[in-house]
């Protein structure tokens, strides 16, 4: 008897198992990209919980993540994702155009333009502030020097790159200043890695540079794994307002018959429980009342360039700036 | 063919052989070649001589080159030693020469660079005593790559100089011989031909590296951008076409040089008399 019971509990235990899987619990997978991992962790968690609580049905969630780049195109090769929760609309804009597995017209479907969330870019400096830096124009002063990824490869990096040169094209009044101004920002640019976490890790793990330039919600998360003691946030008078998008992909959710799922796990994003979420992980709610007010006080106020009002739309950044021979490319031929 | 042998005979064997190679090898190069022919000569020509495709070639070769002959004079040094002499903990150091094989060459390049970074832990010795910087620098790639290449290089040289009759060493000294001369006559044409194929090897993993040397390069374009960093960055922007023309290129190069090594092996050999 005292052998037969582990034994018997491991056989229940198998077959429970077993006819769990047997069950087919239905899973949605959500393609994002890296700085969103923490987020979707927890409110993955929140909404199974309230999807069971309203339809009794168990659903499993799963993430992936990666450079938005790289996770676009692995959906564009046939990652199955059933939504996607990325860094830019263009990406987005790039399933629909090359894959065809949503409609162009995707941004309109859900509310805020399907901006559950914003954020903005800002700089993280080492505790003290040794060199001074306050805002865009610190950046290009001979021995700054600053971490930021490859715009080709990384979104987060496009966002870098268009809040400087706007910030430059507003203050110097020409396309032509504000190229030669990033031009020379970049040339205090010791290394380009190919994502924002990759960055991360390369001012925060190997110490290089003076000032790295990455998403509010990465610097915070920054802050928070390595502690305040180490890094400050600075954040300029005046920066780019990100802005990521969700959507869900309709030809997958039709094939996994996960329509209704997918619905309203995006939904949900936009619900106060969502928009409470998003701020905790330090995202910029579109409906900031819901949030925590403790959350909100982190987010200070500061003017925002648009990618639609200061670039004509990501369609036009993207060719103007980061395609080959774009601007990019011209600021770096030698 | 009615000669008898273990293997099944050979019709299914050279079935299997050709079936093999068309399907990892000459499909998918095939599908490599249609989607570069989605673009017209003039189109591929100037992906081509773009000044930035140009400079990830000469990043690539150089400094795949320079690796391959760094990692042929350590390697040789690494299997002398693991062949001639008996020292404790041998059998460990022999099974440890084949751990960047083993090794995912990401993990590889994180490590390589904490420790040449310019506070990491050899990179700050280089650093105070002879101002050189490693990593994030082009010669941070050329320590990617000899990490990668050497064992390549030990483990074709170690079974040649295994096989070695040491009697013809003894032979040199009694006809009078110095150590050196009888080094350079006798030892090294016999162990020339595994060089070369080591080189070989080591040189054409260190053209394709990628996991390893993004970590650890830099990747500034013109200075520290390898080749298929530069794939990658065509794929992020749908660039397919222009990704697998530079692959296409890449893949051309490497086998007219590997083509050029075999014959030059070849040579060596038929003039050593070891064929």
């Amino acid at each position: 008897m005292t052998i037969l019971t582990p034994l018997k509990s491991a056989l229940i235990l198998a077959a429970v198992l077993f006819s769990g899987t047997a069950l087919a619990e239905r899973t949605l997978l959500n393609v994002s990209y890296d700085p969103t991992r923490e987020l979707y962790q927890a409110f993955n968690q929140s909404f199974i919980a309230y999807w069971k609580d309203k339809t009794g049905e168990t659903v499993s969630i799963q993430q992936s993540h990666g450079g938005a780049g790289k996770q676009t195109r692995a959906v564009i090769d046939g990652l199955e994702a059933d939504v996607l929760t990325l860094a830019l609309s263009y990406d987005i804009d790039q399933i629909a155009k090359q894959a065809r597995l949503l409609p162009d017209n995707w941004q309109s479907r859900l509310p805020n333009n399907s901006l559950p969330y914003t954020s903005t870019i800002v700089f993280l400096v080492r505790k003290g502030n040794p060199k001074g830096i306050k805002n865009w124009d610190d950046l290009i002063k001979e021995g700054v020097s600053v971490i930021t990824p490859n715009p080709k490869t990384s979104g987060g990096a496009r966002y870098n790159y268009l809040a400087a040169w706007a910030f430059a094209e507003k203050q110097l009044g020409s396309a032509e200043a504000a190229k030669a101004f990033v031009k020379q920002l970049y040339k205090n640019v010791p290394v380009l890695d190919s994502g924002a976490r990759g960055s991360t890790t390369t001012f925060v793990q190997r110490g290089l540079g003076d000032v790295l330039l990455t998403w509010e919600n990465e610097a915070f998360l920054a802050l928070k794994e390595f502690g305040e003691g180490q890094f400050e946030i600075i954040v300029p008078p005046a920066s780019i307002l990100a802005e990521t998008p969700v959507a869900v992909v309709d030809k997958i959710v039709k094939k996994n018959e996960t329509q209704d799922l997918a619905e309203a796990y995006l939904q949900y994003l936009f619900s106060p429980a969502g928009q409470k979420l998003a701020a905790k992980h330090f995202y910029r709610p579109y409906q900031p009342e819901h949030a925590d007010p403790e959350d909100l006080k982190r987010f200070p106020k500061l003017e925002f360039f648009t990618v639609d009002k200061n670039f004509g739309g990501w369609h036009k950044a993207q060719k103007d700036h980061f395609d080959d021979g774009g601007s990019f490319d011209q600021i770096y031929v030698p | 063919m009615t000669q008898s042998n273990i293997m099944p005979g050979f019709r299914p064997a050279l079935g299997f052989t050709l079936f093999y190679l068309a399907l990892i090898v000459l499909i998918p190069l095939s599908a490599m070649l249609l989607k570069t022919m989605q673009l017209s000569l003039d189109e591929y020509g100037a992906i081509l001589t773009n000044k930035r495709v140009l400079a990830s070639f000469y990043v690539s070769f150089v400094s795949a080159l320079i690796a391959a002959v760094v990692a042929c004079l350590l390697g040789f040094v690494i299997a002398w030693t693991l062949v001639r002499y008996p020292f404790p903990g041998k059998r460990v150091f022999d099974a440890l020469i084949d751990l960047p094989f083993a090794l995912p060459t990401a993990v590889a390049g994180i490590v390589l660079a904490t420790i040449y970074q310019p506070n990491g832990f050899i990179g700050q010795l280089l650093m105070q005593t002879f101002g050189v910087q490693v990593a994030y620098k082009p010669l941070g790639i050329v320590v990617a790559l000899i990490f990668i290449g050497l064992p390549f290089v030990v483990r074709t040289i170690e079974p040649v100089l295994q096989e070695f009759d040491s009697a013809m060493e003894e032979a040199a000294a009694s006809l009078g011989a110095t150590r050196l001369q009888a080094f350079i006559k006798v030892i090294l044409p016999n162990i020339l031909p595994a060089t070369i194929t080591g080189f070989a090897l080591a040189f054409a993993r260190g053209v394709g590296e990628y996991g390893s040397v993004i970590f650890i390069a830099g990747n500034m374009p013109y200075v520290s951008e390898v080749v298929p960093l530069l794939i990658i960055t065509k794929l992020e922007q749908y660039d397919y076409a222009g990704a697998t023309a530079i692959g296409l290129t890449m893949l051309i190069v490497s086998f007219v040089l590997l083509l050029i090594i075999n014959g030059l092996q070849w040579w060596v050999r038929r003039r050593s008399g070891q064929l």
